[in-house]
């Protein structure tokens, strides 16, 4: 029964050569990453948005909020106003980058909150398998059926207009969608033999979750509402621009298109502009979330 | 803990001496139900009786193998004795105490069994370290952070894995016996008494399943192991245990000594897994197929014993009689009509069907 696990009898430690490590996984997909141009690209352009969004109030050149009757609907390019003027003569160069803050906030915070609220439904359902499972994830499929622009426009609707409410039905919206990856990944990763190791070694499930489980999922899930990002934008957008989110006078792209609207035959690029900001934030959103895949993805 | 520490552990552990089993299955079942066809009162329960009612021991110190086809219920056994699946019925009993009672709480019984898997690369978590895999055990069981990854380093050093080199890496980085090293190093880590090795080493190539095996029997003398060796390659088995089980369709129809068994099988079935063995002995060479066909269906299997329907020394009695498990000849235990007095085998002499060979 002796077990002689010691190279030395005396049972002293003997000096231990230093062990090499290995890059982590973590590592290696930001290696990867930053190898890929075009989520370069998409993540310069991204950091560059959101600098302007934090140091807004100190870039602008013009108040975003004085209005002025003569100045209205300038063209891009005129004295004093470089990207010209909205139809109540405030600066548009300004406004796009104070609206930038509420934009990109409510382009990422409803993720945000999905993320943890539906990943955490995910993988518990996905862990626990069984009847359990079955029921949480049919009342998920129930909002699932939901086309989400309709469900997001009927939350907003019934909880009134604003902020709060806008963030708490894309929250909704978001949700059943990143609890079906992470109840999917989950699942696969239960059924895997390093779970069975575990729980044969007398691991409680929430360790189990915690070392085992969450490691393996998060990736997945997370590229994934990575690029929910760009979609939530845009229905922050929709919703602001139905008049069901963001109030005027407040800046944000989405308001700010719909007001521009009737601009649309004087001034079309004027008219255009939050548009192509809100196009460029979500094509960039989804390029850095492809990017992230392609670099997870790779066969080790 | 100190060497003489845990070989006082090793002798306070056994409880019942060195005659008591290590470990006694006592009736196991487990039937997994298929889902249900039709509705209300035509609804039919089907299930697959992976497990049908075993009974066999574990000595103190053996290896025991287990042989048979594949969806005899060779891995749901294993999974049942880890605790990995629940048993319908039937009980465990590791070194005299009944598992689940207040002598023996599972997490007990898991600390002292412990199980290598077949497939080496799904059974490590691919987002941990060598090391970290394998001091996970110890540190659920409340040994600290640091001992556990101490204890980590040693285990590698003793199933020939540098520590220096490997500790480290990712399971992507290790080929696949230096995989399954890890696996045995993660299962030794805990100080398990007993090791189920569930085709443990099938997926190797030849010459590293060679080493793999000798580590395995170096670890078992030094630790004091005990096996349970699941294996469909009976060269292996033979090489490597002591006493040999047999399973058929859920079921266990021979058991005893190895060479014994090896040298004179006693179950129809048992001799013709053993002239399936690929021979290099030209004069032993055949052509005829020992076994015909696949095994029949475990949802629905055969009456009486369920072999008859394949067996070459099937009578009418068999196919309405079920065999006892006895003991045959001493220290062999068999399932089959003709070994069982009394049993009506002698009596009935007409064929159940004629057996057509070459």
């Amino acid at each position: 029964m002796t077990a002689a696990i010691l190279p030395d009898p005396t049972g002293e430690r003997l000096d231990r050569p230093a062990v090499v490590r290995s890059r982590g996984h973590g590592a290696n997909v930001l290696r990867r990453l930053l190898r890929n141009p075009v989520a370069m690209i998409a993540a310069t352009i991204l950091l560059l948005l959101i600098l302007v969004a934090i140091f807004a109030p100190w870039l602008m050149p013009a108040d975003p909020y004085a209005t002025s009757m003569l100045k209205r609907l300038k063209p891009i390019g005129t004295e004093g106003m470089p990207l010209g003027s909205d139809e109540l003569g405030r600066d548009l160069l300004s406004r796009l980058m104070l609206g930038a803050r509420l934009s990109l906030f409510m382009g990422i915070a409803p993720v945000v909150m999905a993320f943890v609220i539906g990943g955490s439904i995910g993988i518990l359902a996905g862990y626990a398998g069984g009847w359990l499972n079955t029921v949480v994830m049919r009342c998920v499929d129930v909002l699932y059926a939901f086309p989400s622009v309709l469900l997001a426009i009927a939350l907003s609707g019934a909880l009134g207009a604003g902020i709060t409410n806008s963030l708490v039905s894309l929250t909704v919206v978001f949700v059943p969608q990143i609890a079906r990856i992470a109840e999917s990944v989950t699942t696969g990763v239960r059924r895997s033999d390093y779970v069975d190791a575990a729980r044969a070694s007398g691991a409680s499930s929430l360790l189990i979750i915690r070392k085992h489980v969450l490691g393996n999922v998060i990736g997945p899930v997370f590229v994934y509402a990575t690029s929910l990002i760009s979609v939530s934008m845009i229905l922050a957008s929709g919703l602001s621009f139905l008049g069901l989110g963001v109030k005027p006078p407040q800046p944000e792209w989405g308001l700010m298109l719909n007001t521009l609207r009737t601009a649309i035959y004087t001034q079309p690029w004027i008219a255009a502009l939050p548009g192509l900001l809100i196009f460029i934030t979500s094509v960039s959103f989804n390029m850095l979330a492809d990017g992230l895949r392609s670099a997870m993805e790779v066969k080790q | 803990m100190s060497l003489s520490q845990q070989q006082l552990v090793n002798e306070f552990r056994d409880v019942g001496g060195a005659r008591q089993p290590l470990l006694i299955v006592r009736g196991l079942k487990k039937y997994f139900p298929l889902k249900s066809t039709g509705f209300g009162l035509r609804r039919e329960r089907l299930a697959v009786r992976a497990v049908d009612g075993i009974n066999f021991e574990i000595l103190k110190g053996e290896t025991l193998g287990v042989v048979g086809e594949s969806g005899c219920g060779k891995s749901t056994t294993a999974r049942l004795l880890m605790q990995l699946t629940e048993q319908d019925s039937g009980e465990l009993i590791f070194d005299g105490q009944a598992l689940g009672s207040r002598g023996l709480p599972l997490r007990e019984y898991r600390r002292q069994t412990q199980m290598v898997f077949q497939d080496s690369y799904s059974s490590l978590n691919p987002r941990m370290t060598i090391e970290d895999s394998i001091a996970f055990g110890p540190t659920v069981h409340g040994v600290s952070k640091r001992e556990a990854l101490e204890r980590a380093h040693d285990l590698l050093l003793r199933v020939g894995l540098e520590p220096a080199r490997f500790a480290g890496r990712y399971p992507h980085e290790l080929s696949g016996g230096q995989r399954q090293r890890v696996n045995i190093a993660r299962a030794l880590a805990l100080e398990p008494r007993l090791i189920i090795l569930d085709e443990s080493v099938s997926a190797l190539d030849k010459s590293v399943e060679a080493q793999v095996l000798n580590l395995l029997q170096d670890l078992k003398q030094a630790f004091g192991l005990t096996y349970l060796f699941i294996s469909h390659d009976l060269n292996v088995v033979h090489y490597l245990c002591d006493r040999v089980l047999v399973m058929y369709l859920g079921e266990v129809v021979e058991v005893g000594p190895a060479d014994a068994l090896f040298e004179a099988p006693l179950h129809p079935y048992t001799q013709a897994l053993l002239r399936s063995m690929p021979t290099t002995d030209p004069l032993q060479r055949t052509e005829e197929a020992p076994l015909a066909g696949d095994p029949p269906n475990p949802i629905n299997p055969p009456s009486g014993c369920r072999f008859h329907t394949r067996c070459q020394d099937a009578r009418a009695v068999c196919a309405s009689v079920a065999p006892i498990f006895h003991e045959a000849v001493p220290g062999r235990r068999v399932a089959c009509l003709k070994y069982q007095p009394d049993s009506g085998y002698e009596t009935a002499q007409i064929p159940l069907r004629e057996v057509t060979h070459g």
